[in-house]
């Protein structure tokens, strides 16, 4: 894999990040079907879909799946945004918390930051990948000498 | 199982967040010390495992032992995970991803306090 991957340099981060996301999701959404499935269905089944969109955006990134880490990503942002707009047009449809609801407010907005960053990420390693294929440190060096 | 204890641990994780920081904003490589920080949080988190796991049996309150014994396990898991992802950075980035762990332990340390008390939702 070359340096430009995108598991690699600011990229292990954001890896991090998402699979912090991708184990609180699917761990929350697991405890609340197996718990208490009947008390807020539509919430606990979207809690479950965030999960699995933020398992293989993290699996995505971290083995350099442009595609389908910009796929997975992208319904990421089409997600917080409806349904963050839909908690608050619409409270009663979700009755219990979701990683997505208020825009991601119970997790400090990062639900909301991730997609931006996770995007903006794919897009500068896709011009560096494209235009340095052959030679992945140069940028570091011009870097360090000004 | 106390407020300060969970908040002790809290604020160790929060400090080595930030001394992993320091190392990420001086583009300086994964160091000793900080290696060491880390263990010692670890071995933190692994007294509150065992610390949390008998005052869940001894407890007469209604806690969700199943919820808080998992939120203990998954704060075991974290350092070592984080420390090893890091190592195998070579950039300054390394480090960057102990901040973010040690961020989300101190997170985890916060809701487990939640849980314990049952002021959780």
């Amino acid at each position: 894999m070359s340096d430009a991957g995108t598991g690699h340099g600011f990229g292990r981060v954001l890896v991090a990040v998402y699979a912090v996301f991708a184990i609180a999701a699917s761990a929350r959404s697991l405890y609340q079907l197996a718990t208490k499935a009947d008390e807020a269905p539509v919430a606990y089944a979207l809690s479950a879909l965030a999960g699995v969109v933020y398992v293989v955006a993290t699996f995505a990134l971290a083995t350099d799946r442009r595609r389908l880490a910009t796929a997975t990503i992208g319904f990421e942002l089409v997600g917080v945004l409806a349904v963050g707009a839909l908690t608050l047009v619409d409270r009663d449809l979700f009755p219990d918390q979701t990683v997505w609801s208020d825009f991601g407010a119970g997790y400090l907005f990062i639900p909301l930051v991730l997609p931006f960053v996770g995007l903006w990420w794919l897009r500068s390693t896709g011009s560096k990948a494209r235009g340095q294929a052959k030679a992945p440190s140069t940028h570091t060096t011009r870097g360090r000498n000004h | 199982m106390t407020d300060a204890v969970a908040n002790l641990v809290a604020l160790l994780a929060v400090g080595v967040a930030a001394f992993a920081g320091w190392h990420t904003m001086r583009r300086q490589p994964f160091s000793n010390p900080l290696f060491y920080a880390a263990a010692v949080l670890e071995i933190a988190l692994l007294a509150l495992l065992v610390g949390g796991c008998i005052a869940l049996a001894g407890t007469s309150r209604d806690v969700d032992g199943v919820l808080f014994v998992s939120y203990l396990v998954t704060l075991v898991v974290i350092p070592p995970a984080a420390v090893l992802w890091g190592i195998a950075e070579k950039s300054r980035w390394g480090t960057g991803v102990v901040v973010v762990a040690m961020l989300t332990v101190a997170v985890l340390c916060v809701r487990v306090l939640q849980i314990w008390k049952g002021t959780n939702v």
